[in-house]
């Protein structure tokens, strides 16, 4: 769904991170931030939150353990207790290398999973892109926009004078 | 997606009026010019002969272990006690070759060293290559390979009869599994920003279908941005107890038996860092090629290659500690057993393969103290690759000289590999090779993103990047 934005592009990370600040300093709203890399002190100049994917890696992490422990607890005394050397057949101990690796493993695979989740990233997914060159050489800001909630001009303003190269109205799907 | 008629149209009366306007950063253009441009060219010479012996080495491979599979495995020279032999050595040498990835991917981005960023995406796919190769190993060792799902406890009809839980090769099954999807999940997500670039530089046609496929919709943006620089740090955080756990895994192969010469305690850390020394010796080999190859020198500088001669020095002089602790343990424990697998080796039948390796990997790279050496490309290239063959014999010499007398002299023998086996080890080197000259033609092989983010913003190119 194509909307309206005015999106300001830039040459270099410094003046990207003044005109975030600046414009929001001044009561704008920036809908996102597009860049080549990820450009350090972005984060607390737009105010954004605190990343939760760690929650998700924790969770899946302590249940890959669990199960993994659970299941290998079952397998080898409940289920088909095999006697192997004369050790016992809860021989917790030996039991812990493969709940580590599959403790990892669950961690990684449902971080990367809830990463692209989170994100809308697929395969196949269509590019929305607030410019042709801003996953290569430019940075750009987008701001919603709409003529009743802001002043354009002084966000035009504002933008160019922290840096900007141009500010642009374009109606795209973002 | 597209701006509307009438602000295209006007967006280019802009764009005609302010010709003398620079609207880009022409250092991060550069990057991306310099790290693209090989994907677009033809193949050089260079590139196509190495790319000929590679595929020459493969077919050999893929021949040796077609006819192991219809013959069966008594092929190999091990139908005796020396069962693991050429196999297994060659197992746990292109596993220990990985791990030189993950600590450059993982471990240096934890320790925030910039140095590994134009070399990690590399280094990554080795790893990735180098667990392929390992994984054959075993497989074609099973004798059955088809039957290879037996080991994973999956509900069966012979009970269930449930694997093994206690066995560290089951243990190995589950190390080398993880270790190959979170390196691949790694790898792949690392990339994806770079495919983005390439997709948006393409002009159309399959190529631009196909980054398009690969990038996922990547947009640049920065919501986006910081989710991935928290899941790339959790990544690392989980790969780096992993690398350490895989190797020390394997070494439990050998450590949890009674053999004398594998009954120690020492085994895990001594074959984590043998396998960070040998898998450095192989990215130095690898980006020495490469940067000659793709023309990348001010990419890959000389500061790249000294930080990892130093890190290959300190990972040798650990193995050459580990290699002093061996005789002093057998030594000192009194053990006759002990001593004589460890003494044996020095003074044995296969003492021309325990001195090849200790030539290689303790003296050898002595002269890496030289600040001289270490500037010298042709000095560290011939260093690291006899360091990756004095890595081989390390194995070789753990593996077959406890196996060839054991506690029970009737059955004492020589073991010698058939030509099969050695085949199949040149296919293996074939596999890894063909899989990496692919790797450096089809895809970015320096993390342009990461150049970029830590690139000066002033101009591009020399060895700012280092």
């Amino acid at each position: 769904m194509p909307r309206e934005f005015l999106v300001a592009t830039f040459a270099d990370q410094d003046a990207l991170l003044e005109a975030v600040t600046t414009i929001r300093a001044h009561g704008f709203r920036i809908y996102d931030v597009y860049a080549p890399f990820f450009v350090e002190g972005l984060d607390e100049a737009m105010g954004l939150r605190r990343c939760r994917l760690g929650f998700v890696t924790a969770v899946a992490a302590i249940l890959g353990l669990a199960s993994t422990m659970a299941f290998q607890f079952y397998a080898a005394v409940f289920d088909w207790p095999l006697n192997v050397g004369g050790k016992p057949d809860n021989s917790t101990l030996a039991f812990v290398p493969i709940a580590f690796e599959m403790t990892i493993l669950c961690g990684g695979v449902a971080t990367a999973a809830a990463f692209l989740l989170r994100t809308g990233l697929f395969p196949g997914a269509a590019a929305r892109l607030a410019g042709p060159r801003v996953t290569n050489d430019t940075f750009a800001i987008a701001l919603r926009w709409r003529s009743s909630v802001f002043d354009t001009s002084e966000a035009r303003d504002l933008l160019l004078a922290s840096g900007a190269i141009e500010v642009r109205q374009m109606t795209v799907d973002l | 997606m597209m701006p509307s008629v009438e602000h295209a149209y006007a967006d280019r009366m802009a764009g005609m009026s302010t010709v003398l306007r620079i609207s880009r950063n022409p250092a991060l253009t550069t990057i991306t010019e310099d790290v693209a441009r090989p994907l677009d060219a033809r193949p050089g010479a260079g590139w196509l002969a190495c790319f000929a012996a590679a595929l020459t080495a493969l077919s050999i491979g893929i021949g040796c272990v077609a006819y192991e599979i219809s013959t069966g495995i008594g092929v190999w020279g091990l139908n005796k006690t020396v069962g693991w032999a050429f196999d297994i050595t060659n197992f746990v040498f292109w596993i220990g070759i990985g791990h030189a990835g993950t600590l450059i991917s993982a471990i240096l981005l934890l320790l925030r060293q910039q140095w590994r960023t134009s070399i990690n995406r590399s280094a990554e796919a080795m790893t990735i290559f180098a667990v392929m190769c390992a994984a054959i190993f075993p497989l074609i060792h099973m004798g059955r390979p088809w039957l290879a799902f037996f080991v994973l406890p999956y509900p069966n009809s012979r009970g269930p009869l449930w694997v093994n839980f206690r066995s560290p090769l089951l243990w190995d099954v589950f190390a080398i599994n993880t270790y190959l999807t979170i390196s691949l999940l790694f790898w792949y997500i690392g990339m994806i920003p770079d495919f983005a670039t390439l997709r948006d530089r393409a002009i159309g046609g399959i190529k631009k279908r196909i980054y398009g496929l690969l990038s996922m919709g990547w947009n640049g943006s920065h919501r986006t941005w910081s989710r991935y620089e928290t899941l790339t740090t959790i990544l690392a955080g989980l790969a780096t107890p992993l690398v350490i756990s895989v190797h020390s895994i394997v070494s439990m192969d050998f450590a949890t038996s009674v053999l004398p010469g594998w009954h120690t305690t020492l085994f895990p850390p001594y074959f984590v860092a043998g396998a960070v020394y040998s898998g450095f010796g192989m990215v130095m080999t690898l980006l020495i090629l490469t940067r000659r190859l793709m023309h990348l020198e001010a990419y890959i500088t000389h500061r790249h290659l000294d930080a990892m001669a130093k890190v290959m020095l300190f990972t040798g002089s650990i193995v050459a500690f580990s290699y002093a602790t061996e005789f002093f343990s057998a030594w000192f424990s009194v053990n006759p057993y002990e001593q004589a697998a460890i003494f044996g080796r020095a003074v044995g039948p296969y003492a021309w393969a325990f001195w090849t390796m200790v030539v290689c990997n303790v003296l050898v790279p002595q002269v890496l103290w030289s600040h001289r050496v270490r500037a010298a490309v042709p000095a560290l290239f011939v260093i690291s690759v006899l360091v990756n063959v004095g890595m081989w014999f390390e194995r070789f010499v753990i593996i077959v000289t406890s196996l060839h007398q054991s506690y029970l002299p009737s059955s004492w023998v020589m073991y010698r590999p058939t030509m099969i086996e050695i085949g199949t080890l040149i296919g293996s080197f074939g596999l890894f090779f063909t899989c990496f000259l692919l790797f450096i033609r089809l895809l970015p092989m320096i993390a342009m993103w990461e150049i970029k983010a830590s690139a000066d913003s002033v101009g591009a190119g020399g060895e700012q990047h280092a």
